[in-house]
């Protein structure tokens, strides 16, 4: 295991300002707010090749290179919603290796050219967001945050906000407008928050694990980032390991790693010895992967999740062992999504309405084939016609399910799917 | 006067300064923070009172209660106890353990217990499902994690919520 984002879990005191300083933390922001022009550093983070961690895998440094240069101020907000069902990432990092964190905000501020940082935390860490203020404090103490930092003309505060239940929040223009004291409904895009953000003002979001690389990437080189993880995906993840599985828990490992070594390897394996059926790789947002060894052997990295049927997203891997029904799993996810839709927009609305409605029906043993086609239906009808990412999350389960493990679904409903149902099945999926 | 700038005029202020002075709007959800604060859940009269202090009107403070789970607006017990029965949670049993929770009370997921000290409710997922079964707690006084519970260990916590009424 590597812990570069986890340092806590090898330094034992890091959270603390005096030990992360004995470690040269915030050397690195000095040497940058002292001897960088901003468009350095931002060119270092995209040769990096770090990529966010937030779910979308885009490209942090040409995300910082975006920001619009003819408006000002700019800001940076940090998504600390974490609430996609399996992940429990961000609130360790924040937790035990604030600083870490802090010195990332500080020198994504920096190399855009903000003076003011938010960081937006999910209404539950209310512990959490005060234990950050008063890091937050310790670094004014110490003149690492404040006017004239370093000696330079640069200056930067730190704010954080607490959002108040609403998993719709962690969409990114949802958590703008509801940082300016809306309701957290996503903005049509474009224009992107880069170009316009909070307040209508060119704004950096950035997750919290992707801001917690920087200060190592900034103190150690490129070079090094790179000797981790992929070509394409470098670095390493905190995966979020839950569900049936022995040591559910987070694990720092480069990206590219295989299924079966988090599962097997240092998740301990599946609970009582029993045998896994399932993995759900991107938190309850995600396609259900059947657990073959195929499935097993494929590196968790961007570019490969998707040859087995399902993204990496935010690396929160639920296990599901063979003792699960899947219209039992779905029944759990829509009734998710439905409390989570935000209204604004009917096909997602309505969508999740009706398919949580289905799931119901289909677990309580009151369906039909016609029914589980229906939901199938309802679904593929959903799925692209959303105004945020949402909508199609709430369809990722509920389709694969269907597909995947159809042997559920004949053991629920008491029948075999007939060949014109199948036909029908078929032809919704592909359209 | 507000009262509730009357109250809590330093906190106020405090949380006005972190905004440019013209989006004074985005103290809206930290000021309803400090009025849950009072008696667990917002009233009409905060409505006003924070509208009056962010310069807009009490319907859009009502609308921005009702969109968020964690204002409420009418009273439930001193203690929300918000059990996570998502699916990660409920794949390490927390579903019986909600049922179990609630059994010994003697009250469904969503009602408050006669002596009005405890409301059970069934949550989303809270960032903890490696340490499931969890629940957090939400008062007066703020909002706190449990984890790695077990039916036992919650109802001690809540004769413990119980004693301290009692003594009030
Ligand atoms: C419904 C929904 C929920 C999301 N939740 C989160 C979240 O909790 N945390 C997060 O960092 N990103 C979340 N995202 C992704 C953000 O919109 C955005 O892509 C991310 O914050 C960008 O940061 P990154 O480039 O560092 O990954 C969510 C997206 C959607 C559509
Ligand atoms: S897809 Fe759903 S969550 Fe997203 S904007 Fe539409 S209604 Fe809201
Ligand atoms: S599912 Fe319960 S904390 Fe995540």
């Amino acid at each position: 295991m590597n812990d570069i984002l986890l340092r806590h879990r090898e330094i034992k005191d890091i959270g603390q300002l005096a030990v992360y300083r004995q470690h040269e933390g915030f050397e690195g922001f000095k040497r940058a707010v002292t001897g960088m022009q901003p468009d350095e550093l931002t060119e270092m983070v995209k040769a990096s090749g770090l990529r966010g961690r937030g779910g979308a895998g885009f490209s942090t440094g040409m995300k910082w290179s975006f920001i619009d240069k003819n408006a000002w101020p700019h800001y940076v907000v940090v998504n600390a919603d974490e609430s996609e069902p399996g992940t429990f990432k961000d609130r360790e990092i924040m937790e035990s290796n604030p600083f870490q964190f802090l010195e990332g905000v500080a020198l994504c501020a920096y190399a855009v050219g903000a003076h003011t940082a938010y960081i937006y935390l999910r209404g539950e860490f209310w512990q959490l967001a005060a234990h950050l203020d008063a890091s937050i404090a310790e670094m004014e103490k110490e003149g690492l945050l404040g006017d004239n930092l370093f000696g330079s003309d640069y200056s930067l505060r730190i704010y954080t906000h607490l959002g108040a239940g609403a998993y719709i929040c962690g969409e990114e223009t949802a958590l703008l407008e509801s940082l300016e004291g809306k309701l957290g409904q996503p903005r049509l895009r474009p224009p992107f928050p880069p170009s316009f953000g909070l307040y209508g003002k060119p704004t950096i979001v950035n997750n919290v694990e992707t801001l917690a690389n920087v200060p190592l990437i900034v103190q150690k080189g490129v070079d090094w980032f790179r000797g981790f993880g992929t070509e394409k995906s470098p670095g390493t993840k905190v995966f979020s390991l839950s569900g049936n599985v022995v040591k559910p828990g987070n694990y720092e490992l480069p990206l590219g790693t295989t299924f079966r070594e988090l599962i097997y390897t240092h998740g301990g394996g599946i609970t009582d010895g029993r045998k896994i059926k399932a993995i759900m790789p991107a938190g309850a947002s995600s396609s259900l992967i059947v657990a073959d060894d195929k499935a097993l052997d494929t590196p968790m990295d961007y570019e490969s999740v998707p040859s087995v049927g399902a993204m990496l997203g935010s690396a929160s891997i639920i296990v599901v062992d063979e003792t699960v029904s899947m219209d039992w799993l779905i029944n759990k996810t829509m009734h998710f999504f439905q409390h989570e839709s935000c209204g604004k927009c009917t096909p997602c609305r309505e969508g999740t309405y009706w398919m949580r409605h289905l799931t119901e029906r289909i677990h309580h043993n009151q369906a039909t084939w016609d029914d589980v086609i229906l939901l199938q239906d309802v679904a593929s009808n959903v799925k692209g016609k959303c105004l945020c990412a949402l909508g199609d999350f709430s369809t990722e389960a509920v389709i694969s399910s269907i597909t995947r493990f159809r042997g559920d679904f004949e053991a629920k409903v008491g029948a075999p799917l007939s060949a014109p149902a199948e036909a029908e099945l078929k032809e919704q999926v592909s359209n | 006067m507000n009262p509730l700038r009357e109250r809590y005029g330093q906190e106020i202020d405090d949380i006005l300064a972190k905004y440019p002075q013209e989006q004074k709007r985005s103290a809206v959800m930290p000021l309803l923070y400090v009025a849950q604060r009072e008696y667990g859940y917002v009233t009409r009269e905060h409505l006003g009172q924070i509208g009056e202090i962010l310069a807009i009107a009490p319907t859009e403070v009502a609308s921005i209660v009702g969109f968020y789970t964690l204002y409420h607006d009418t009273p439930g017990g001193k203690y929300r106890l918000q059990i996570c029965n998502d699916l990660p949670c409920a794949l390490r049993g927390a579903d019986k353990f909600l049922e179990g929770v609630c059994d010994h009370l003697g009250v469904k997921p969503g009602e408050t217990s006669e002596d009005g000290v405890v409301t059970v409710e069934a949550v989303m997922c809270l960032a903890a499902c490696d340490k499931a079964p969890m629940f957090q707690v939400q008062s007066a006084e703020g909002i706190s994690y449990h984890e790695n519970q077990t039916v036992q260990s919650t109802i001690a916590l809540v004769d413990g919520w119980r004693k301290k009424e009692e003594t009030k």
